[in-house]
């Protein structure tokens, strides 16, 4: 046990090792395996791994430097263990909550009855940055909106899962997902053998399914796309990986046109039409007719197509308004109005600064409490009361007073840890799960997800662009 | 194919090539250089200059550098960022258009690519154009050539080939009218290029990888026998005549028109072209001079470079609306706006 020696799990909810300091029962094999390996092996693995990852240029952008823009995101070679049963768990509760968000996207953009019957506030509807009145009334194909989710859980010292946010519009982070996998195997083959590990690599196929699934027209064989904003954007690797895995065509604004509202790509022989778009550009700067006049990585004319129905989008337009973080409060109350259900997986209790008692207790409570901006992802335009400055607090004081519609507060969740390598030892680090559910004909959710990893001490900012990493995540089959 | 992915494999092979013939020129004038009597500063200008002048890059050296000394041409050529043709540059470039269609290429393609440029951008690098540049370039010709090779194992014969072989040839034919234009810049011009030195000529055979192939023919070195084998020869691969004549098969394989016809501008410039080679003369190469000769040469590729651009990137005829940018690196406002798409991380 060499490589644990001395490792505390502290106060915290270690995900390997029990409050006893004894290993979790599901653990003790991976413990044993990676026990055995001395120190300078586990290194060379861990650098063989790093190697693979800069080699097939599985790298990510950092904005604001001007050299050596592109970055691993850091590896940890110890993977995090989900049992069946926590698995099984979670995918009833993810599967839930996708539908019901599904249900109330296409009401708010119908019907609107969850309004009338006041489950939610119009006023925070109305007043939602990424909800889109345009768009009410049209039909979209399939009637799905959100068809793929990043929704991320979180475990608290209670050992019970919680849901922090869920990603509705462009969710990032599943090639990783997939090359985590690939480089564990490499680097460490033997520590999978007969763990029951499940393997994740059905993620592609269950994308494309879904894209042909909502395809407007009724041939077998649709034209699928992935449209991306272009090789400067942060995630380009990820929308060039996979549409490489799908077998699709990955295209930029400029190559596509639309003529008499069909959607075409400019290829060597002439104009080829597009049936479904896996869009990864944001609402604003997809159509320049509709939105932002100024972008230049849109297809004008776009939402046009769309409209009449002769091209599908993956997501939809207008899946904002379910992820920002003020309808997050009432996703619960969601499950229980569309689904009649209790929610299976919990939120973490949430202040919305604009309603007056919350407001209060959450300008009286400032140092305790994690304040986020509505819409904001990345871990930008947040506080963490705890380890704020008091000109911080002070700054995000002004800022809820001036706008509460966009702010919310929630108390500090301690997140679990899990046993991660850090300069020469074994140490926990805070870590998160982001499971991609991709929602088509039916639901899937590939066994597990991206583990996030905190990697700097004490954090409990895991996304990559604040010094996060990530981490192999297994789901056992039994 | 996608016609912006068709231009981006075309521009990756081509950006390969130049940092191919860019470090084949260098290294084998840094050899000659070496078998030179000591030369003073002004024959020292006088050796560099044609170099800087072959690449078609004087004014930007010029603006950059007051002196042409080895060390600053060398500079310029190898890791100067700011030059746009440098081989580093150029090695970014191949990578950058790589990385675009990256889900299209073999593992192995991409990796050899992005090794090659990890290594351009490395101390180890720069500490080896100090202290071994022979090293150094045949590191990245090396990796040039595995680049292709591996190209060529691994891409199916397809579009995507045609029109990385079309970047290839293109290239290459003008790089090889750029080497032997050296010769007309060289001090002794004076008398004319015909009677430069047989060191010269072997020289140009070398950047071209040419010595062996034109020793097996037991001709004497010089001035014609070098011009008429690497203008006219139908067999060497690096002859202008063999490159013109791969991309008329490639560009009739695109389109599927039977070669001795046309269909597009490109096909119509290169066939011409190609007649005109194949039924050439050495003596009308040197009738109105070799530079003027070369010139014109060099005036039809970049001629052929941009049919090919019109006809199946452009498409004028087909699309009126939103016309493609021809620069591959954006603007500040693309840029920003490609950075500002929330990729919920």
């Amino acid at each position: 046990m060499e490589m644990f020696k001395g490792y505390d799990p502290g106060k915290f909810y270690d995900e390997m090792f029990g409050e006893d300091g004894a290993v979790r029962g599901h653990c003790a094999p991976l413990l044993n395996r990676f026990g055995h390996l001395d120190q300078k092996e586990f290194l060379s693995r861990k650098a063989n791994s790093e190697l693979y990852f800069l080699r097939q240029g599985i790298t990510f952008n950092v904005y604001h430097d001007n050299r050596g823009t592109e970055r691993i995101f850091p590896f940890d070679p110890v993977p995090r263990v989900l049992t069946a049963a926590e698995w099984e768990h979670l995918e009833a509760g993810l599967t839930q909550r996708i539908v019901a968000l599904n249900l109330f996207l296409h009401d708010v953009y119908h019907d609107q009855q969850i309004l009338k019957d006041e489950v939610i506030p119009r006023f925070y509807i109305e007043q939602a940055k990424h909800y889109r009145p345009e768009f009410r009334g049209v039909d979209v194909p399939a009637d799905i909106y959100i068809h793929i989710c990043g929704s991320d859980l979180i475990r608290g010292a209670d050992g019970e899962y919680y849901v922090l946010e869920d990603n509705g519009r462009c969710p990032s982070g599943a090639s990783y997902l997939l090359e985590n996998r690939n480089a564990l195997k490499r680097a460490f083959p033997a520590i999978f053998d007969e763990m029951g590990v499940r393997p994740v690599d059905s993620y592609p196929r269950d994308l494309l399914n879904m894209l042909h699934h909502i395809s407007p027209t009724r041939d077998s064989d649709p034209v699928c796309v992935l449209l991306t904003p272009g090789c400067h954007n942060s995630a380009y690797f990820e929308h060039c990986y996979l549409a490489r895995e799908m077998g699709i065509d990955i295209v930029e604004g400029g190559d596509l046109v639309v003529v008499d509202k069909f959607v075409y790509m400019r290829t060597t022989r002439g104009l080829k039409r597009v049936d479904v778009i896996y869009r990864r550009i944001d609402d604003d700067f997809i159509d320049p007719v509709v939105f932002r006049k100024d972008s230049v990585l849109g297809v004008p004319g776009l939402m046009n197509a769309y409209r009449a129905g002769n091209v599908a989008l993956a997501n939809a337009v207008g899946t904002g308004v379910a992820d920002d973080k003020v309808i997050y409060y009432f996703v619960p109350r969601m499950i229980q109005y569309y689904l009649g259900q209790e929610p299976i997986l919990k939120n973490v209790p949430t202040y919305l600064a604009s309603e007056e008692e919350d407001k209060k207790f959450i300008l009286s409570h400032l140092p305790e409490l994690v304040v986020k901006a509505a819409n904001e992802s990345g871990g930008y335009g947040m506080l963490m009361g705890p380890s704020a400055s008091k000109a911080e607090i002070e700054k995000f004081r002004e800022l809820i007073i001036a706008d509460p519609r966009n702010y919310i507060a929630q108390p500090v969740i301690s997140l679990s840890r899990s046993p991660t390598w850090c300069d020469g030892a074994m140490e926990g680090r805070h870590i998160d799960l982001r499971p991609y559910i991709i929602y088509g004909n039916e639901v899937k959710i590939v066994p597990g997800g991206l583990t996030r990893v905190a990697l700097t001490k004490d954090s409990l900012i895991v996304n990559s662009s604040q010094g996060g990493g990530s981490k192999d995540t297994w789901v056992l089959r039994h | 194919m996608l016609s912006r992915v068709a231009n981006t494999f075309y521009w990756m092979v081509r950006y390969v090539e130049r940092a191919d013939n860019l470090s084949r020129l260098i290294d084998v004038n840094q050899q000659l250089l070496l078998d030179s009597e000591r030369l003073d500063s002004d024959r020292l200008r006088g050796f560099w200059q044609p170099i800087i002048l072959s690449t078609g890059d004087e004014e930007a050296f010029n603006t950059l550098y007051d002196k042409a000394g080895s060390a600053e041409v060398i500079r310029f050529l190898t890791d100067d960022r700011r030059n746009p043709n440098s081989i580093i540059s150029c090695i970014s470039l191949a990578r950058e258009n790589a990385r675009t269609v990256r889900d299209q290429l073999s593992d192995e393609l991409w990796e050899e690519i992005n090794a090659l440029y990890l290594f351009t951008q490395s101390d180890d690098a720069n500490s080896l154009i100090a202290a071994d540049p022979a090293r150094y370039y045949q590191k990245v010709r090396r990796s040039a050539e595995t680049f292709l090779g591996i190209a060529s194992s691994t891409i199916s014969r397809n579009e995507a080939w045609d029109f990385m072989d079309l970047g290839r040839q293109l290239e290459r034919a003008d790089k090889t009218t750029r080497f032997l234009d050296v010769a007309s810049y060289l001090p002794e011009g004076s008398e004319g290029v015909e009677t430069s030195g047989i060191l010269h000529w072997s020289a140009i055979l070398r950047s071209c990888g040419a010595l062996g192939a034109y020793r097996g023919l037991n001709r004497p070195i010089n001035a014609r026998g070098v011009v008429d084998f690497l203008m006219f020869s139908k067999d060497f691969p690096r002859s202008v005549r063999f490159c013109v004549e791969k991309a008329d098969i490639s560009l009739h394989r695109i389109s599927g028109t039977p070669r001795g016809t046309f269909s597009n501008e490109a096909e119509r410039e290169t066939g011409r072209l190609l007649a005109d080679l194949n039924f050439s003369t050495i003596e009308e190469a040197f009738a109105n001079g070799l530079h003027g000769y070369l010139d014109g040469l060099q005036e039809r590729f970049n001629r052929i470079g941009g049919a090919i651009f019109e006809s199946y990137v452009l498409m004028p005829e087909r699309i009126q609306v939103c016309p493609v940018p021809e620069s591959r690196s954006p603007s500040a406002l693309t840029l920003w706006q490609m950075q500002q798409q929330q990729q919920q991380q």
